[in-house]
This record gives structure tokens, C-alpha cells and sequence, in this order.
């Protein structure tokens, strides 16, 4: 990337500040801090961040509180922070328009990760690639082929549609909600049968091994995840 | 030992009497002075012991003491303070009662109390003196008093059958037999006399002739005698209550018993007296009993309320009150005499008459030829009024004539006549006869006794007048008539006789079988009733509806108590009521509306209370003025009572008990706790620091493989703290109930394979397997529980299954639910741990050492399991050594809607 890119980090715990930013500065990220919502909103509008990183329990406003604020104005890309047993407050963060999240405690490694995604996602929101590979899966969105080790699988169209969806997405966490609502229809939303049986029927198509699954990640109590190609 | 041959048990001190002593501990003691009769000098003998003990030192105080102007005792009283007396208004006068509540304040230490017969002016808080006196004593306050031996209740007839005068002041014998002392201030009959004549005898001037009456040399003697005989029968008991706390095996209780059967008769309450004297000197328990025959409810109140003071009073004097039901009276006594081991029936002279005697036999002699080898006394009546009053008066049944029965019985002779003279033609004039004793009957089955006499004498006075001849006249032509009409007579009476006596006997037994019913259905009811809550509204409700009253139900709270039911629900009572409340739950006693202690309050409050212990107070109320509850109200409500208490009793027992045992397992978790958290977290926080301070030290130093094993170590201990955390967190949302589920219809494999990628690096030295069958259905689960659950599982499996052996998870579908196996190689569960380990910080302990872990995990796992509606187990494995759990769920049916989808 050409430029460096700069990441906002919201969290009122200066040990986790401190460790981000030590940890993104080494990985060539520029860091800016604010400890409490108002704060980040501030810091928003000063600085035009890349990105932010959201702890979701602020001492003032809420994580909640500053997503619905930030989407009003922009698409900035928002990881949030959060706890185990703190599903609903994921999963309603994810509905609001945040793009990722990591559950604390994290691996430095795994932050990075979301952050590349998330970034990339941001600068190719325009033009998407056509075509997804991954290990040895192929997929052609521009004429709905699907490959699997050279051989074309064949997929209903409601498993294309998803399988697309996730594509479109890849590297992202899709909330149930989310895919429902894209594959099914608005009137689907709560309909989480259907998406079981239909990541089975894909799993069983795609994946090496449905038990251990490589490509499509299950994100336990929030989502679905398409692992994107090395 | 030289006692060797005397068993140990002989030589225990009796329970009883320990029990008795301990609770004289704590007690004030009571010294009565007793005298024979007025002027012997009680109060001066009692001033003259409290000032030897006032010289002591002890703080002597007077509660109440008369000086009648007597100038001896006027000196004697000024040497000591007296607590001043209470001015009560009455009738104009104004009367000067002791201050009870004054002295309590006070509190000394020895009170002097004149007079303990005494009855207090109304508005007290109790109508007689002997009352004030036991609560000083149950204050711990010492009282001196006085008394005159005409006014012991025992003795009560007894003195009026000397004397010729009923004196109206009892006490109860128990005050005698409670008494720590007992002294008889003796006078010479001679020197009582002359003190009379010379004035020093107080004698209120109404009743002056009575008085000179009483003061005959013959009775004066005659009372005396019953003074020393009395105080030497407590001496009697005194020593015999010493034998027996002191194991002195001794001449006591050789299986003698007495038994006193109490009728409606007007002696009832002497006989009762009679019985109590014999046993006490037999040193016999005594029972009085009551048969209670279809009589009965033919009965006026006045009757049925001569009885339940009779037994009432037995009570009192410290006998059993026992009612049975019955038919022939001397056979009942007798069975029961015998089942009993009766040795003394006493029962009054019958006053009937030798007509009554001939028609129905007499219970008297009917039990002389029965009672073989038990003695049998005949008192003598003893005159009128001889039972006192009750303790708690009861409501007089409105009686009056109900004039239905008599229209309707009219009525029917009427239609006899009809009937008799549309027949007139067919039948001869004897025959119809028969129309009308029909009639008599049809009266007599529906209307009873009295109704169906009327009938008789209605039905005569119309046969007469229609059908002999001359008719429409009420006189009689032919002689033969005369008979025919003098037999229509007798039959129709002997016929109503009996006909209403069966009804009688019929309504006796319904009214009895619903009664008994209602008390099975309430008892059944108490007995399916698991909250104190639940069982006081039961018992509230059940009394309110079967006696019509109001009810409300204390029970204590700490040292007062408060009301926890009502029917009408009930949540406060006014001052009166509360006051008397508290005292009904401190001495055990009724008291309020129509009792001897504060009638002022609204209610009457009655203790509920078991064989083993008070347990609250009952208050009962109702619209209508008087006492609030008829005699057989009464009666019914003692045996509701009975049963709830006892109820009542056993929850609080068992909520006692479960209280201890959560103290006890919180307790035992406390400490668990503490163990498992100083050494869950500090072992891995011990390996990070001591990692980190190695690396910041020497990490220059090192080989890049040593520091990444540091590094490696450091990241594994912080995961495992980590671990442990979340599970003290889940054990803590479990205990609070605060677990939200969000069942969701899944894919089992997918909640595997999500906890088998989160146990990777723990199973890392493991082989692991999975089996899942193909057409396992949706579990409906929470994901995150489950998988936590099946996390839980393989952590415990890499923990006790040695490396390098297979850790196996499979699934299948078993009817309606699916079944999860987690099993491994390891060295199994010890079969006595099989249930325990699912416990709270319970750890299988191998050999030497303990596992690392926290002994959450499987407690978890059935928390988890159990919030989802499935089941977890463990067992061993059949085929070889190994442990395995199995969780099983309710599956999902086949959801038809998914096709729907495509």
C-alpha cells in the first residue's frame, strides 16, 4: 500500500491502548487512541481514520452507541473488541454495520488479519474480483462455476446464492441474520434452519473434510466466515 | 461394684422430673403462706418472712397486701417499698388493683402479693390475681402470697360441703403444685374464735351472718384438717419429686389409673374434683372420659357446654379429656377402662327417674356387673353450679322454635285426611287409622322427634272429629272406639319415637361422617403441600370455611409475631390484638374476645401448638357479638388446628434442616473454592512471570528454540488461565440462573467440529476420531453451551487419557433424542465417583498425585446439558479400560419447512 494507513484505537483500558499500539505501529500502521466514545467520535472527525477498532464496553457512550453515530456519517471500517458470552452485543454490532470483530482475549496475529481484510475490503468496494480461489477451490462469479480440484461441482441455486454471498464477503464474519436476509429474503431473517442445512449441503460439495471445515467457518453464536485464499 | 445388680437404667433420674426442674430454672419461686380460714394470720406471717429475707439484703417489694386496718400489720408493712397500686373506675367505685406492668418495670427480686385469690377488676389484663402472680414468676421474680384453703379448686366442694358456702374464687391446684414452698400458718379453732370476738378478723359487713356462720368450731377444724392435709400431700410430692431426680427408686405410680366419666348431669364438675383427689393420692394418672352417644345432639348448649367444661377442667386439674363415640355407655367405658388399664372408674349417682331407669337400664348398674375387677366409685351430685366458668366462653346457639316443620306436618295430615276421606267408603273407620300413622311417620323420618308428636296429637284430635262417630264432634260414641283411638295413640307415639330417634342417629352420623371427611380431605391436603406459604393459606382458608369465622395466623419472628395468613387475607391487627397475640404466644393460653385475658381484643387468639413445642397463635373473629365460636366450633377447630400444626411443624423441620444443609455445602464450596482458585490461577500465572522475568533477564543470552519454548510456555499458561476464568464465569451465570439460552435448531457436526478446532492444541498428543452417524437430525440447542459442554468433555479426556491414545466422539440417533459419546483410553472412573464427579470442584484423586484442573468442567457440562433439557452420565468402558460421557438431547423433528427452501 502506498500510503500508511491509520487506525483508531477506542478503549478505556490503557494496557490493551498501549499493546495495540506497539503491536500495529511494528506492523507499519499509524495509531491514534481515544479512551471513551466522545472521544472517538472527536477523533473521527479530526483525524479521518482508516479504520477503527472498537472496544464494545466504553465507559460513556457504549461501542453501540458510537456504530450507530459513525454510520450515520460514513462506511469507515469498524473492528469491534469484545468479551466471550457477549454474543448479542457482537452479533447487534455486526447488524449495525460493524465489519469485524475479535473476542478478548486475542492473538495480535489474528487482529492483524481482520484488519487487512477489513482494509481491503474498503479500498476494493467498488470493483470486486471476479474470480475466488482458495486451496483448491475455484470460483468464477461471472459464470457461476464452481470448481473443486479442477472438477466442477454442482450446486442448487439457493446454495450458489450463498456460496456467493460468502465469496463476496471472503474473510468477513456474515452475521445469520446477514445471509438470511441477502439469500432468503427479508421475511427469512429468523429462519436459522435453512442456513444449517444448506452450509451442510456445501460443506459436504466443498469441503475436504464437512467435520473439520476449511473453507466455510462457523463463528460460534454470531456467524458464518468464507476462509480467503493464501 | 457394689450396685452391680441394680441396672443402669433403674438408676437414670427420670426424664420427666429433669425436665420439670429445668423448667423451674429460670422461674421465679413462689411461697404460699396457706391458712385454713380467714384471720389466721397469713399476711402477718408473710410480712415477718419477707422482712427477714429484706434484712438479707434481698430487694423486697409489695405488690398488693390488705392490712384491713390491722395495726400489727400496718407497722410491718411500712418498713418496705410499695409499688403503687393501679386506680380502676368501676361501677362508680373506684378500686385499686396491683400494677402488674409496674412491677415487671421494677423488678425486684421478691414481690409480696395478698390475696392470690383475688379477682381483678375488668379491664386488667387478666381477671384473676394467680395470673398476675405466674407471670412475675415466668418474669423470674420471686412472689410471697396468701391463701385460704376454701380456694383451692380440688378442694372446692369439698370446703362447701363443710361450710355450707360456695366460694366463687378458685385457684387451679397446679399454682399449689408449682409452689417452691408452702407454709401453713396454723391457728387453734379456739384462738381463731376469740380473735373474731375481739374484731381482729376482717369481716366486710354484708355478709356478716354468713361469716359467723362459717366460724363454727366444726368447721374451723374441719378446714384445718384440709390446710395440713393438703400442704402434707405436696410435702408428699415434694419428696417423691426429689426420689425421682435422684434415682431413689421409691413406693411411686404402681400402675394405678383412674377413670371419670363426665355426663350433662349438673355434678359434672365435683365428680371431676372427686377423681382428681383420688388419683392424686393413688399417685395415679387420671383420665376423664366422655361417650359421646347420638344423645348428644339432642342436647341444649347448656348441656353440651357442661360437658366441654367438664373435660375442660379435667385438663385443668392436670387429668386426660378424652371424648369417644358410642352407643351403650357402661359397655363403652368398660371396653375402654380395659384397654386402658383402668383400675378406678368414678362416675355420679344417676338422677333419673325409675321409669327412665326401667326403659333404658342404668349406666350405673350396668357397669358395677361389668367392670370385674376395676373399682368402681358412685359420687353423690354435688349441688349446683359446680363447674366454673369456662376459659373460653362460647357463642349460644340461637335457638328458637323453627316453625317450618310444624306447617309442613299440618300439611301432611292434612293430605291424610284427603286421602282418608277418599277412602272412606272402602275402608273401615280403624283402617284409617293407618292413613294417618303414615302420616305421623312421613313427619317423624323428615321433621324428627318433635314435629312428629305434634303430628300425633293433631292426627288424633282430626280422626276423632272426621271419622268416629258421631263425626264433627270430638266425642266418641262406641267404647270400642274409645280403645281403637287410646291404641291409635301408643302406636303412633312408640312409632314416632322411633322413626325421629333414627333420624335422629342418621344426622348424627352424616354430620360426623362430614366432619370427618372434611378433616381426611384437609389432613390429605396438608400432607401434598410443600411451602409454609402454600400451607398457612390452606389452613387459614379451611378454618375460615368450615367454621365461618375469620382467621388469621402469627407465627414468630424472632422474639414477636406477626401474622403470615389470613382468610379474608389479613395483613395487620390493631394494637389490642397484637398485644393479646403476643401474650397467647408467650403463655401458651387463649386470650382476647371471650377468653379470661384482655377480652378487649377483637379476636380470640388460641395457641397452635404440637406435642413438642408452641408453633404460632390462631385468631378467630366474627360479625355477631359475643364469643366468636360455638362449642362444637370449638371442638371442630382444636382438631383443624391439631392437624395444621403439626404440618406446620414439619416444614419448618424440614426447611430447618435444609437450611443446614446448604450452610454446610456452601460452606464446603467456600473452602473449595478458595483452594481451587489461590492454586488455579497462581500455578499459571507462576510459569507466565517466571517465563517473562527469564526472557527479560537472559533472552540475549538464549537460543532462539529456548526462547520460543519460553514464549510457547507463556502462551499455553495464559490459555489455560483463560480457561479456567470463563469457567468460573459460566459456574457463576449458572448459579445465578443467569444462563440465556438461544435454542436454535443446529448441526451437530458443526458444534463438533467447532469444539475439536478449540481443543486442538490440548488434544495435540492425542489421536481423535469422529463418528458421526449420517442421519442425525437437528439438535435444538444453544451453540455456544453445547459446545462449551463438548469442549469441557475433550479437555477432560486430554487430561486423564495418557498421549498417544484415541480420543473418540460420536453421535446417533436414538428414537427421539440424539446421543453424543465422548470416550477415551484412559484409566476410567472409580465406580464410587461415577455420580460425584459431576459435583462442584470434585476431582478423582489417582493414586498420588491430583490432576491439574479446576473441577468445574464436568459440573458445567451438566449444567449446560441439563439448561437445554438433555441429560449427561458417565461410565466406564465395557471393552476395555476408559471413561465415557454421554450427553443426550431432543432432536429435532425432520423440519418439513427446510424442503421449502430449495
Amino acid at each position: 500500500m502506498a500510503r500508511r494507513a491509520t487506525i483508531l484505537v477506542v478503549d478505556d483500558e490503557p494496557a490493551i491502548r498501549r499493546l495495540l499500539r506497539t503491536s500495529l505501529v511494528g506492523q507499519g500502521y499509524d495509531v491514534i487512541e481515544a479512551e471513551d466514545g466522545s472521544a472517538a467520535l472527536a477523533a473521527v472527525e479530526r483525524e479521518k481514520p482508516d479504520l477503527v477498532i472498537l472496544d464494545l464496553g466504553l465507559p460513556d457512550l457504549g461501542g453501540i452507541a458510537v456504530i450507530r453515530s459513525l454510520r450515520q456519517r460514513s462506511t469507515l471500517p469498524i473492528i469491534v473488541l469484545s468479551v466471550r458470552d457477549d454474543e448479542r452485543g457482537k452479533v447487534e454490532a455486526l447488524d449495525l454495520g460493524a465489519d469485524d470483530y475479535v473476542t478478548k482475549p486475542f492473538g495480535v496475529d489474528e487482529l492483524v488479519a481482520r484488519i487487512r481484510t477489513a482494509l481491503r475490503h474498503r479500498f476494493q468496494a467498488q470493483g470486486e474480483k471476479p474470480l475466488f480461489v482458495s486451496g483448491d477451490l475455484a470460483i468464477d462469479l461471472v459464470r457461476r462455476s464452481v470448481r473443486r480440484g479442477g472438477e466442477e461441482v454442482h450446486l442448487s441455486p439457493k446454495e450458489y446464492d450463498l456460496l456467493a454471498e460468502l465469496v463476496a464477503n471472503a474473510g468477513k464474519v456474515l452475521t445469520h441474520r446477514h445471509i438470511l436476509n441477502k439469500v432468503w429474503g427479508p421475511a427469512h431473517t429468523e429462519d436459522a434452519q435453512y442456513l444449517r442445512v444448506f452450509i451442510r449441503n456445501l460443506r459436504h460439495k466443498l469441503e475436504p473434510d464437512p467435520g473439520r471445515p476449511q473453507h466455510i467457518l462457523t463463528e460460534p453464536g454470531v456467524g458464518y466466515r468464507l476462509r480467503e485464499g493464501a | 461394684m457394689p450396685s452391680a445388680d441394680r441396672t443402669e437404667h433403674d438408676q437414670r433420674p427420670s426424664p420427666d422430673a429433669l425436665l420439670e426442674a429445668a423448667a423451674q430454672e429460670g422461674r421465679g419461686k413462689l411461697k404460699i403462706f396457706l391458712g385454713a380460714a380467714p384471720g389466721v394470720g397469713k399476711t402477718y406471717e408473710m410480712l415477718l418472712a419477707a422482712q427477714a429475707k429484706l434484712r438479707e439484703g434481698v430487694d423486697v417489694v409489695i405488690g398488693v397486701v390488705e392490712t384491713h386496718g390491722r395495726r400489727e400489720t400496718e407497722a410491718l408493712v411500712a418498713g418496705f417499698e410499695a409499688v403503687p397500686r393501679r386506680q380502676v373506675d368501676y361501677k362508680g367505685r373506684t378500686l385499686a388493683e396491683m400494677d402488674l406492668d409496674r412491677i415487671l418495670l421494677r423488678r425486684p427480686q421478691l414481690v409480696l402479693v395478698d390475696e392470690l385469690a383475688h379477682t381483678n377488676a375488668p379491664g386488667g389484663r387478666h381477671p384473676k390475681r394467680y395470673l398476675d402472680v405466674e407471670e412475675l414468676l415466668t418474669a423470674g421474680i420471686d412472689v410471697y402470697t396468701t391463701l385460704n384453703i376454701q380456694h383451692v379448686e380440688s378442694l372446692n366442694d369439698v370446703v362447701a360441703q363443710i361450710t355450707r358456702i360456695r366460694v366463687r374464687e378458685t385457684v387451679p391446684d397446679s399454682i399449689l403444685d408449682h409452689a417452691a414452698d408452702i407454709e401453713v400458718v396454723d391457728l387453734s379453732p379456739e384462738d381463731l374464735i376469740q380473735r373474731l370476738k375481739e374484731g381482729k378478723v376482717y369481716v366486710p359487713h354484708q355478709a356478716e351472718r354468713a361469716v359467723r356462720h362459717y366460724f363454727k368450731p366444726g368447721n374451723l377444724t374441719a378446714l384445718r384438717e384440709l390446710a395440713l392435709r393438703r400442704t402434707a400431700q405436696r410435702v408428699d410430692e415434694q419428696m417423691l419429686t426429689y426420689m425421682r431426680q435422684h434415682a431413689i427408686s421409691g413406693p411411686w405410680a404402681a400402675g394405678e389409673r383412674v377413670l371419670v366419666c363426665v355426663s350433662e348431669a349438673l355434678e359434672g364438675g365435683g365428680l371431676v374434683r372427686y377423681a382428681k383427689r383420688l388419683a392424686d393420692r393413688l399417685h395415679a394418672p387420671w383420665t376423664a372420659l366422655y361417650v359421646e352417644t347420638a344423645r348428644y345432639h339432642g342436647m341444649t348448649e347448656q348441656e353440651r357446654d357442661r360437658i366441654a367444661d367438664c373435660l375442660r377442667l379435667a385438663e385443668k386439674l392436670g387429668g386426660e379429656a378424652i371424648t369417644i363415640p358410642g352407643g351403650r355407655i357402661a359397655d363403652d367405658v368398660v371396653s375402654y377402662a380395659h384397654a386402658n388399664n383402668i383400675t378406678h372408674i368414678v362416675l355420679g349417682k344417676s338422677e333419673r327417674s325409675r321409669w327412665f331407669e326401667m326403659l333404658h337400664g342404668s349406666v350405673v348398674h350396668d357397669l358395677v356387673r361389668r367392670a370385674g375387677n376395676i373399682s368402681v366409685h358412685v359420687i353423690a351430685g354435688g349441688g349446683e353450679g359446680a363447674v366454673p366458668a369456662k376459659t373460653v366462653a362460647t357463642r349460644e346457639r340461637s335457638e328458637g322454635v323453627d316453625p317450618r316443620p310444624y306447617v309442613a306436618t299440618v300439611a301432611i295430615i292434612v293430605a291424610a285426611l284427603g286421602v282418608g276421606l277418599a277412602l272412606k267408603q272402602f275402608l273401615s273407620v280403624q283402617n284409617i287409622g293407618l292413613v294417618f300413622l303414615t302420616g305421623i311417620l312421613v313427619s317423624a323420618i323428615r321433621f324428627g322427634l318433635l314435629p312428629s308428636l305434634f303430628a300425633c296429637l293433631v292426627s288424633v284430635l282430626v280422626y276423632n272429629f272426621f271419622f268416629l262417630p258421631p263425626i264433627y264432634t270430638f266425642t266418641i260414641a262406641h267404647p270400642e272406639n274409645v280403645v281403637a283411638l287410646f291404641f291409635f295413640l301408643i302406636v303412633a307415639v312408640i312409632a314416632s319415637n322411633l322413626a325421629g330417634r333414627t333420624r335422629e342417629q342418621v344426622l348424627t352420623a352424616r354430620s360426623r361422617a362430614r366432619t370427618t371427611q372434611e378433616l381426611f380431605a384437609f389432613s390429605r391436603k396438608l400432607a401434598g403441600i410443600g411451602t409454609l406459604d402454600d400451607l398457612l393459606w390452606a389452613t387459614v382458608y379451611q378454618i375460615a370455611s368450615m367454621l365461618k369465622v375469620r382467621v388469621v395466623l402469627l407465627l414468630p419472628t424472632g422474639v414477636t409475631i406477626a401474622v403470615r395468613a389470613g382468610y379474608p387475607p389479613e395483613d395487620q391487627l390493631d394494637e389490642a390484638d397484637l398485644a393479646a397475640a403476643q401474650w397467647t404466644w408467650e403463655h401458651n393460653r387463649a386470650a382476647g374476645r371471650g377468653a379470661d385475658t384482655l377480652p378487649g381484643a377483637k379476636r380470640l387468639f388460641l395457641p397452635l401448638r404440637t406435642g413438642r413445642a408452641p408453633i404460632g397463635v390462631l385468631g378467630i373473629d366474627r360479625d355477631e357479638p359475643g364469643p366468636p365460636l360455638t362449642p362444637d366450633g370449638r371442638r371442630l377447630l382444636d382438631a383443624l388446628a391439631d392437624q395444621a400444626a403439626v404440618a406446620i411443624e414439619r416444614i419448618t423441620l424440614v426447611e430447618d434442616i435444609d437450611r443446614a444443609r446448604v450452610t454446610a455445602e456452601t460452606e464446603r464450596l467456600r473452602v473449595a473454592l478458595l483452594t481451587s482458585v489461590s492454586h488455579d490461577l497462581r500455578t499459571p500465572l507462576a510459569s507466565i512471570i517466571g517465563s517473562l522475568t527469564s526472557l527479560r533477564s537472559y533472552g540475549k543470552s538464549y537460543d532462539d528454540a529456548t526462547r520460543e519454548t519460553l514464549m510457547a510456555t507463556i502462551q499455553a499458561e495464559a490459555e489455560r488461565l483463560n480457561r479456567f476464568i470463563g469457567n468460573l464465569l459460566d459456574m457463576t451465570r449458572l448459579e445465578a440462573g443467569a444462563i440465556e439460552l438461544k435454542p436454535e435448531p443446529e448441526e451437530l457436526a458443526e458444534i463438533v467440529g467447532t469444539a475439536l478446532q478449540r481443543a486442538g492444541k490440548l488434544l495435540a498428543e492425542h489421536r481423535v476420531a469422529v463418528d458421526l452417524a449420517p442421519d442425525l437430525p437437528l439438535v435444538r440447542v444453544d451453540y455456544l453451551l453445547l459446545e462449551q459442554a463438548l469442549f469441557n468433555l475433550l479437555d477432560n479426556a486430554a487430561k486423564y487419557a495418557p498421549p498417544g491414545t484415541l480420543v473418540r466422539i460420536a453421535a446417533r440417533r436414538e428414537a427421539a433424542s440424539v446421543a453424543i459419546e465422548v470416550s477415551d483410553e484412559g484409566p476410567g472412573i472409580p465406580t464410587s465417583d461415577l455420580e460425584r464427579i459431576f459435583d462442584k470442584f470434585y476431582r478423582v484423586k489417582q493414586q498420588d498425585r491430583q490432576r491439574a484442573g479446576t473441577g468445574l468442567g464436568l459440573a458445567i457440562c451438566r449444567g449446560f446439558v441439563a439448561a437445554m433439557g438433555g441429560t449427561i452420565t458417565a461410565a466406564n468402558r465395557s471393552d476395555r479400560s476408559g471413561a465415557v460421557f454421554t450427553i443426550r438431547l431432543p432432536a429435532v423433528s425432520a423440519a418439513a419447512a427446510v424442503e421449502a427452501a430449495f
